[in-house]
C-alpha cells in the first residue's frame, strides 16, 4: 500500500518516552528510544520485566500513546497505520474464542474489516495452510493444544495480510520442545511472506535464533541498551544454535542484558 | 450407585425427621380429640395438659402417637398426608376445578413466564446500559441494589394498588412484582459477563480497528452467554416467588398464592403444604428446563465441552 517503502523504514522511533501516571507517581517506561525497522526484518526485543519491550510494541500498534518524541510506521503515525491494517498483532496468550471454530476465528478480523465470504473463505483456507493448522478449521479452540491454538493466533493475525507482524511473547507459555517447533514454523513463515516481524522475548536463544536484529533493552527507564544486527545466514536450522557465530551473539545479548541491569542483579 | 445411596440417605433421614417432629406438633390437638371420643389420657384435665410440656404428653400418651399422623387438621402434616393432597389435587381432580393444583399452578405460572420475560428484557437493557455508559453505571446500578433492599411483601400491595387505580389489574400486576424480583439477578450477571472479557481481547479488537458495536456483538455478548443463563435460573425462581407474593395482598381466588392464603384462613395445613409443594417442584421445573436450554445453547456455540 505505500510505493516507497523500499526505500523508507517500515517502523522508525526517534526520541521516543513514554511515562504513566500511576498511584506511585510517575513511572518512566520508555526514555529516549530511537530505533528504525526496515522492510523484511525481524526484530527481536529482549530485556527483563519492565524493561519496555511491550510497552514499545504497543506503541507501534497504537494501543499505548507516547508522551514525547516521534514515531512512524510505514510513514504514518501509529493510529493511521492501524486504520491502514499495516500490522497484526499476537498476544501472549491465543486469545481465540472459545464461542468460534479456529475458522471463525480467524474470519473475525476479516469480518470487522468487512471482506465479503468467499474471500473471507478463501483467506481462511491461505493462512491455516501457512501455520500448517489444515484440516483443524471446523475444530474449537478448546480442542487444540496449547501450541496448535498460538498458531492459530498467528493464522488469525495473518488473515488480513499486514505486512508488519507485532508479537509480544508469542510463545512465552509454551514448554521448550513445543517453542523450538514454533521458532522454526515462524522462520519458514516468515521466509515465505517476507513480513516484518517485531517479536518479544524473555529467551536469549529464541531471540539470536530468530532475528536479524537484536534490540536489548534495560529497565528504570526502559531504554535501549544495545542494537545487534545477526550475522547468522537467513537459512538457520535448529542446530545452528550450537555454532560459533551463535554462540557469540548470544554472548554479546547476554552482555548488553548485564550491563543494562547495572548494580540491580 | 454411591451417590444415589447418599441422596437417598438424606431424603429418608429429613422424612423421618419430618414424622418425628410431628409427634409433640400434634400431640396437644390429638389428646383433646381422643378425650371427647372417650379414650384414656394422660393427664385427664384439659387444663392440666395444656401446662404440660409436648414431650411430657408424648410420653404419657404413647397410644396416641399413630394418630397424630392422621389428624384432619394437623399443625403439622405428616408427609403422607400432603403427598396424597398433592395427588389428589393434581392427577384426580379435572383441570377445570377450582381446587386443582394444576389449574392454579397454571394462573401462577403464566404470570411468572410474563413477570420472567419482563424482567429479563429489563435486566439485560439495563446492563447494556451500564456497560456502555459510565453514567448509567453511577446512576442506575445504586437504585438497583436499593429495589432489592425493599421488602417485596410491602411494595406488592402498593404496586396492586397503584396499578388498580389506573385500571391495570389482572395477570399484569402480578407479573410486574415478579418481574420487579427478576431483573435484579439479570442485571448483576450480565454486567459481569458483559465485563468478562479481559484486557487482551479488548486490545486485540482495538487492533483491528473494531467499533464499539462490533466489539459487543462478536465479544461481549457471546462472552457473557454462560453469566446470562446463570442469572437466569435465579430469576425464574424469584419470578415464581414474586407472582404467588402478588396473590396474596389482592385476596386473588386462582393461583398457588390464593390456595395459600385460603388454607391459612380455614386451618387448611394440609392444603398448604401441598401448595408450598406444588410451588416448589414447579419451580424445580423451571430451573431444571432453563438448565436444559443452556446446555443446548452452550453446545451450540461450542462452549460445552
Amino acid at each position: 500500500m505505500n510505493t516507497e517503502s523500499t526505500t523508507q523504514p517500515v517502523i522508525e522511533a526517534r526520541q521516543l518516552d513514554l511515562t504513566f501516571q500511576t498511584n506511585d507517581g510517575p513511572v518512566h517506561a520508555l526514555k529516549d528510544v530511537d530505533l528504525t525497522i526496515d522492510k523484511g526484518d525481524f526484530v527481536s526485543f529482549i530485556g527483563p520485566s519492565g524493561c519496555g519491550k511491550t510497552t514499545f510494541l504497543r506503541c507501534i500498534a497504537a494501543l499505548e500513546t507516547p508522551t514525547g518524541g516521534t514515531l512512524t510506521v510505514n510513514g504514518m503515525t501509529p493510529d493511521e497505520a492501524r486504520r491502514n491494517r499495516a500490522y497484526g498483532y499476537v498476544f501472549q496468550a491465543a486469545g481465540l474464542y472459545p464461542w468460534r471454530t479456529i475458522s471463525k476465528n480467524i474470519k473475525l478480523p476479516l469480518e470487522i474489516m468487512g471482506f465479503s465470504a468467499a474471500e473471507q473463505q478463501e483467506r481462511v483456507k491461505n493462512v491455516l495452510e501457512l501455520v500448517d493448522l489444515e484440516g483443524f478449521g471446523e475444530k474449537f479452540p478448546w480442542q487444540l493444544s496449547g501450541g496448535m491454538q498460538q498458531r492459530a493466533s498467528i493464522a488469525r493475525a495473518l488473515a488480513f495480510d499486514a505486512d508488519i507482524l507485532l508479537m509480544d511473547e508469542p510463545f512465552g507459555a509454551l514448554d521448550e520442545i513445543v517453542r523450538d517447533h514454533l521458532n522454526e514454523q515462524l522462520l519458514a513463515l516468515w521466509a515465505r511472506t517476507e513480513k516484518t516481524i517485531g517479536f518479544v522475548t524473555h529467551s536469549i536463544p529464541e531471540a539470536v535464533y530468530l532475528s536479524t536484529k537484536i534490540v536489548v533493552m534495560s529497565p528504570r527507564p526502559g531504554r535501549i541498551t544495545d542494537v545487534i544486527d545477526s550475522p547468522l545466514p537467513k537459512e538457520r536450522p535448529l542446530d545452528i544454535r550450537d555454532s560459533p557465530e551463535f554462540i557469540e551473539v548470544a554472548h554479546r545479548v547476554r552482555e548488553g542484558l548485564r550491563a543494562g541491569h547495572g548494580d540491580d542483579v | 450407585m454411591k451417590q444415589i445411596v447418599a441422596v437417598l440417605t438424606v431424603i429418608a433421614a429429613l422424612v423421618v425427621f419430618w414424622y418425628v417432629a410431628c409427634i409433640p406438633m400434634n400431640i396437644k390437638g390429638v389428646l383433646t380429640e381422643q378425650e371427647r371420643a372417650g379414650a384414656e389420657v394422660q393427664p385427664p384435665s384439659a387444663k392440666d395438659r395444656r401446662d404440660m410440656g409436648e414431650f411430657g404428653l408424648v410420653l404419657n400418651n404413647s397410644f396416641a402417637i399413630p394418630a397424630t399422623w392422621e389428624q384432619d387438621r394437623p399443625r403439622l402434616p405428616a408427609p403422607h398426608q400432603v403427598a396424597v393432597e398433592l395427588w389428589e389435587t393434581t392427577v384426580l381432580k379435572k383441570i377445570t376445578s377450582k381446587r386443582s393444583l394444576i389449574y392454579h399452578g397454571w394462573v401462577t405460572l403464566s404470570a411468572t413466564m410474563l413477570g420472567f420475560a419482563i424482567g429479563t428484557g429489563l435486566g439485560i437493557l439495563l446492563a447494556v446500559g451500564i456497560v456502555h455508559s459510565r453514567v448509567m453505571d453511577l446512576s442506575v446500578m445504586p437504585w438497583a441494589i436499593v429495589s432489592q433492599t425493599i421488602p417485596i411483601i410491602a411494595l406488592a400491595p402498593m404496586i396492586i394498588v397503584v396499578l388498580y387505580s389506573v385500571g391495570i389489574q389482572g395477570i399484569i400486576p402480578k407479573a410486574i412484582i415478579s418481574a420487579y424480583l427478576s431483573f435484579f439477578p439479570v442485571v448483576v450477571g450480565m454486567v459481569k459477563g458483559l465485563r468478562s472479557p479481559d484486557a487482551m481481547q479488548l486490545d486485540l479488537l482495538r487492533t483491528y480497528s473494531a467499533s464499539r458495536s462490533q466489539g459487543f456483538w462478536k465479544l461481549q455478548l457471546p462472552a457473557s452467554m454462560p453469566y446470562l443463563f446463570t442469572s437466569l435460573k435465579i430469576g425464574i425462581a424469584a419470578s415464581l416467588v414474586g407472582a404467588i407474593v402478588g396473590e396474596l395482598p389482592t385476596g386473588a381466588v386462582a393461583g398457588l398464592g390464593a390456595r395459600l392464603l385460603a388454607g391459612s384462613y380455614y386451618g387448611q395445613t394440609v392444603q398448604i403444604w401441598s401448595a408450598l409443594f406444588a410451588a416448589a417442584i414447579l419451580a424445580a421445573c423451571l430451573v431444571g428446563l432453563l438448565g436444559v436450554v443452556e446446555r443446548a445453547v452452550l453446545k451450540r456455540m461450542g462452549m460445552a465441552q
